[in-house]
């Protein structure tokens, strides 16, 4: 084997598909060619609770396949999650839930077929709206991901009673929405009494366990293929109705199903972050120093499915306070199930924490870096990140002022985000000539997850990265862990450096090594993190209310950093999800139609470019090596959490107005803020 | 969406058959064929027809075919210097994809963005006469405070429209009775008992063209818009305004608001209201305050009123500083 000089991990590498990708020669889920493809279109509930009765169809319907609905769809195996188990009964529990899926010979035809199905429902009364007093919330055993639902250290009630300082504030967050570019989509296609699966998801191997249990399939017979993936931020973690709705198309009709989720059914048919309502009690002493927090969260989940927000969580583990009280409380609607959006728990429980302190070192006279810094005495990289980025932004020149009609303001926020790794399995092929084969059944949803398994394989086998030919997105590679919780850099990675470690270790004595990690990630360090924190300097408009973001900087602790160009990009798009989150998305809800009302990407705002004026991140770059072979810790949440808070807190800097129900629209501005001049 | 034939309209006035509807840059007609608001039986394509020129009318003006495309008029020379609120209000509307398609008389005619009526599974009035409004008790925050009725709150959501009412447009027609004019202010119908109906249209009617009258003092004018983010979003409040003044009177003054009716909403109180004061921050405001007396705010819309009359002042004294400098 021979050495280079330059590692390749810690290099700008810019992404290996990218140029496939904007050539259009990469094929993503729903862009592989069949032979005898047909079109799924799915029907969805227009009401929110009651059964389905029947479906009518008009025979005449030309080019239609089937139309299946729970009279006529084969049974499937009960799905650990039942919003999998499709067309398999005739309840109705949300308003977007599928009943019915006709199958055509062309998308045009399923689609006018599927607007002319006619559904006979017995509607029932719906509760959607959530209430911090809603009479049926109730305390979980656990939220997500399977943390304990309340905690209590000291005596808080005592602690809060006898603070010199107290903040008590309530925080909403509404429901938000994942959407990624590629809405979710599948091509199943039955060979023999296997499946096959062209899937757009985080997880080919979970998705192959998943959808062949419902089918009574051994994961072994399901072959997912997802080579690329056009984003996912959680939605896509788990297997969607459309992989199972495009299986039992195919099983039907005989033929190749194509299932493309239309944008308007991303917004109830794939999770979404549930509303929250945060009501934070923050005790503190005249200098600062935090004596009791209490945290409660509200929030919603579905009545097929509890899943709950743990927005409480993340104040168990940011500062030390020795009366700490957390809590959640869930109310079940008729709604469609919340799932994981990048950071769950952290992105919305760090709004209602960072706001509060903001509060709190307003209160007290505190410069907001000064209270995080003196209330993390035994976190010395965040507390490098609080002081260094204040210094790159500029933090001590803050000064609010106006400019002509704008007021302009300065907030932070800090930011934390657990660092973990799970069980992959990856190999490693020596194929001549110095090249070698690399494969894990990984997911690149357009990450540069794909570059950096190469770079780290490069280095570890001491060849040019053009040398390694890296396989992924194929659920027949070995196993690997689902690209969520900002662990598939440290999981993936970590096999690959086990599988490239044994090959060279072996000496030449054999051609493949294959290293599975579940056993060193069972030893791995409990309660590390990431951590970061962030700077917004905005401008509000008096005379509109409009919130511009003049400049959002972010300081991070990502451990060893593996790539900085698709680094940077995972800080930078968390941090702009982060100005969604603060200033424009909203699942409007109209609690009479029993569904959010804004369901496509002209009425649920995003950032536009002219949003993000001037926006940069900066990292530590310092490995963590004990954590796992590479030092690094996962980078593709972090930069949502707390990015939000920065925002709100500049805008109460500038205006003096605290929004404390998200987003900070022009609406709830206007009125509160002085007339113009 | 509903099957349907095309075919290419290849005269004026060639008719239309029951079913049938124009087809321009389809950048609103398309998105709502797809979701089954609109079902139209055939589609007419105009685009070959003779209506893409800017031209020059005769006593000064400039009439707009038809189907130029908002770009292009945004960037004609003629209206940048002659009408300055057309070619801003054309630039702060939709994307640079979207200008390049849409046209001036398919702009006139987009339909509303109200969230029932662009949701066939929804009750509305206005795409399903009868089934009730949803919007008056449930999301309406971007709807009417003005022009509307118990039946339809729905907003008219045209940035261009909006400038084309302040500045006296005139609506060339042609179709199956001849040829008529109809100023934009009159174009569009209230909602009253029949929201399904936008405009004054009738069937087969095509607009030909957009006349704009001489009008030597807007070279001073103006749009702003605000919205619920920098770009390609649709406004939440916007005023067009041109104004004159004259030893520090305003001897002549067009003012529109836009995204608060069903209709840009021609300030036709407020004007009268102006001429003759002093252009003044106050009388500017108190004009402002005119044309809203009549204002009907819904829960969630009522932040409106102060937006409407911060940008009628922030525009107004934006040009008469113009004037005084």
């Amino acid at each position: 084997m021979t050495s280079t000089s330059a590692r390749a991990v810690g290099s700008p590498l810019a992404r290996l598909e990218g140029p496939a990708k904007v050539s259009g020669a990469a094929r993503y889920a729903a862009e592989y060619p069949q032979d005898h493809l047909a079109y799924g279109w799915i029907v969805a509930s227009p009401v929110a609770r009651g059964r389905l009765d029947a479906v009518l169809t008009d025979p005449a319907e030309e080019d239609v396949l089937a139309v299946l609905w729970h009279g006529n769809a084969p049974e499937l195996e009960k799905p650990d999650d039942p919003e999998l188990a499709v067309l398999q009964s005739d309840e109705i529990r949300y308003r977007g839930q599928p009943l019915a899926l006709v199958i055509a010979t062309s998308i045009e035809a399923a689609r006018r077929a599927a607007q002319a199905v006619q559904l006979e429902i017995t509607a029932e009364d719906h509760d959607v709206e959530l209430r911090a007093d809603h009479p049926d919330r109730y305390t979980p055993e656990t939220v997500v991901p399977d943390a304990p639902a309340t905690s209590d250290t000291g005596d808080v009630d005592a602690a809060l009673a006898g603070a010199p300082v107290t903040i008590d504030v309530v925080y909403e967050t509404p429901a938000l929405h994942n959407n990624p570019m590629e809405p979710h989509a599948t091509i199943a296609r039955w060979d023999g009494q296997d499946l096959i699966l062209y899937d757009s998801n985080q997880h080919p191997s979970g998705i192959a366990e998943t959808v062949g249990a419902i089918f009574g399939l051994p994961a072994e017979r399901v072959h997912v293929v997802t080579e690329h993936v056009g984003g996912g931020f959680g939605s896509k973690g788990s297997a969607r109705p459309n992989a199972v709705l495009a299986a039992l198309g195919s099983l039907v009709t005989g033929r190749p199903v194509q299932i493309a989720l239309p944008r308007q059914a991303m917004f109830s048919m794939v999770g979404h972050r549930a509303p929250t309502v945060q009501r934070i009690r923050v005790g503190a002493t005249r200098d600062g120093i935090l004596t009791a927090i209490d945290h409660q969260t509200c929030t919603q989940s579905s009545r097929l499915f509890e899943f709950v927000e743990s927005a409480s969580v993340v104040t168990r583990e940011v500062y030390p306070v020795p009366n700490l009280r957390t809590g959640h409380q869930v109310v079940r609607l008729d709604m469609p199930t919340p799932r994981w959006m990048r950071a769950p728990g952290e992105a919305p429980g760090m709004v209602g924490l960072e706001c509060a302190l903001d509060e709190l070192a307003a209160e007290l006279g505190v410069d907001p870096v000064e209270l995080r810094v003196r209330n993390s005495p035994e976190n010395p990289r965040y507390v490098e990140c609080l002081r260094s980025g204040a210094e790159r932004f500029g933090w001590s020149e803050r000064d609010r002022r106006t400019d002509g009609e704008w007021l302009i303001g300065f907030g932070m926020a800090g930011a934390t985000y657990p660092a973990q790794a799970m069980p992959s399995t990856a190999r490693v092929r020596a194929l001549g000539n110095d090249e070698y084969e690399v494969a894990i059944a990984a997911a690149d949803l357009g990450t540069g997850a794909r570059t950096i398994l190469t770079q780290i394989a490069a280095d570890e086998l001491g060849v040019p990265v053009e040398q390694i030919h890296i396989r992924i997105g194929n659920s027949t590679l070995p196993q690997a862990s689902v690209a969520g919780g900002s662990s598939g850099s440290a999981s993936w990675g970590w096999a690959v450096t086990g599988a490239c470690r044994e090959l060279r270790a072996a000496g030449g004595s054999t051609e493949e090594a294959t290293f599975d990690t579940t056993a060193l990630v069972q030893q791995q360090k409990e309660g590390r993190h990431a951590s970061g924190a962030h700077f917004a300097e905005v401008r509000v408009s008096t005379v509109t209310g409009e919130v511009r973001v003049s400049r959002l900087f972010g300081m991070f602790d990502g451990g060893r950093i593996l790539n900085p160009r698709t680094a940077r990009s995972q800080f930078l798009g968390g941090m702009i999800m982060g100005m969604g989150m603060a200033l424009h998305e909203e699942g409007v809800l109209d609690p009479a139609q029993g569904t959010w009302v804004n369901h496509d990407l002209a009425e649920y705002h995003i950032p536009t470019h002219a949003d993000v004026e001037w926006i940069d991140a900066a990292w530590l770059d310092a490995p963590e090596s004990d954590l796992n072979p590479m030092g690094s810790k996962g980078i593709g949440e972090i930069g949502i959490v707390g990015s939000p808070a920065a925002i709100l807190n500049a805008i109460w800097h500038a205006t003096g107005v605290r929004i404390r129900s998200l987003p900070a629209r022009l609406d709830k501005l206007l009125p509160a803020l002085p007339s113009p001049r | 969406m509903k099957t349907f034939a095309y075919r290419t309209a290849t005269g004026l006035a060639d008719g239309l058959e029951p079913g049938a509807v124009f087809l321009a840059g389809g950048t609103n007609l398309v998105d709502l064929m797809k979701l089954g608001v609109a079902t139209p039986d055939v589609l007419v394509d105009v685009n070959k027809l003779p209506m893409s020129e800017v031209g020059e009318l005769p006593g000064g003006g400039v009439r707009i075919g038809s189907s130029v495309r908002n770009s292009d008029l945004a960037a004609d020379q003629r209206v940048r210097t002659a009408y300055p609120v057309l070619s801003q209000a054309l630039l702060a509307g939709a994307s640079g994809q979207l200008r390049n398609m849409a046209t001036t008389g398919g702009n006139l005619l987009q339909r509303t963005r109200c969230r029932y009526f662009m949701d066939a599974t929804m009750p509305c009035n206005k795409h399903r006469p009868g089934s009730g409004c949803p919007a008056r008790d449930g999301d309406h925050r971007n709807l009417a405070i003005l022009g509307g009725s118990p039946a339809c709150v729905a907003t008219h959501p045209s940035d261009m429209a909006v400038a084309l009412a302040a500045l006296d447009a005139v609506v060339q027609l042609d179709g199956p009775t001849g040829q008529r004019s109809v100023p934009v202010t009159e174009l569009y119908r209230l909602p009253g008992d029949t929201p399904d109906r936008d405009t004054v249209l009738e069937h087969g009617e095509l607009i030909t063209a957009v006349d704009l009258p001489a009008l030597p003092f807007a070279t001073r004018s103006a749009y702003r818009k605000a919205r619920d983010r920098a770009s390609y979003a649709f406004a939440v409040g916007s005023v067009a305004a041109a104004i004159d003044i004259q030893d520090g009177l305003v001897s002549d003054v067009r003012l529109a608001f836009g995204a608060v009716a069903p209709k840009p909403w021609r300030a036709f109180a407020a004007e009268a209201a102006l001429r003759g004061q002093p252009a003044t921050r106050e009388h500017f405001m108190a004009a402002a305050d005119v044309e809203l007396r009549d204002a009907r705010p819904l829960r969630d819309n009522a932040y409106k009123l102060p937006l409407i009359r911060n940008l009628t002042v922030s525009v107004l004294e934006g040009l008469a500083g113009e004037v005084t400098r």
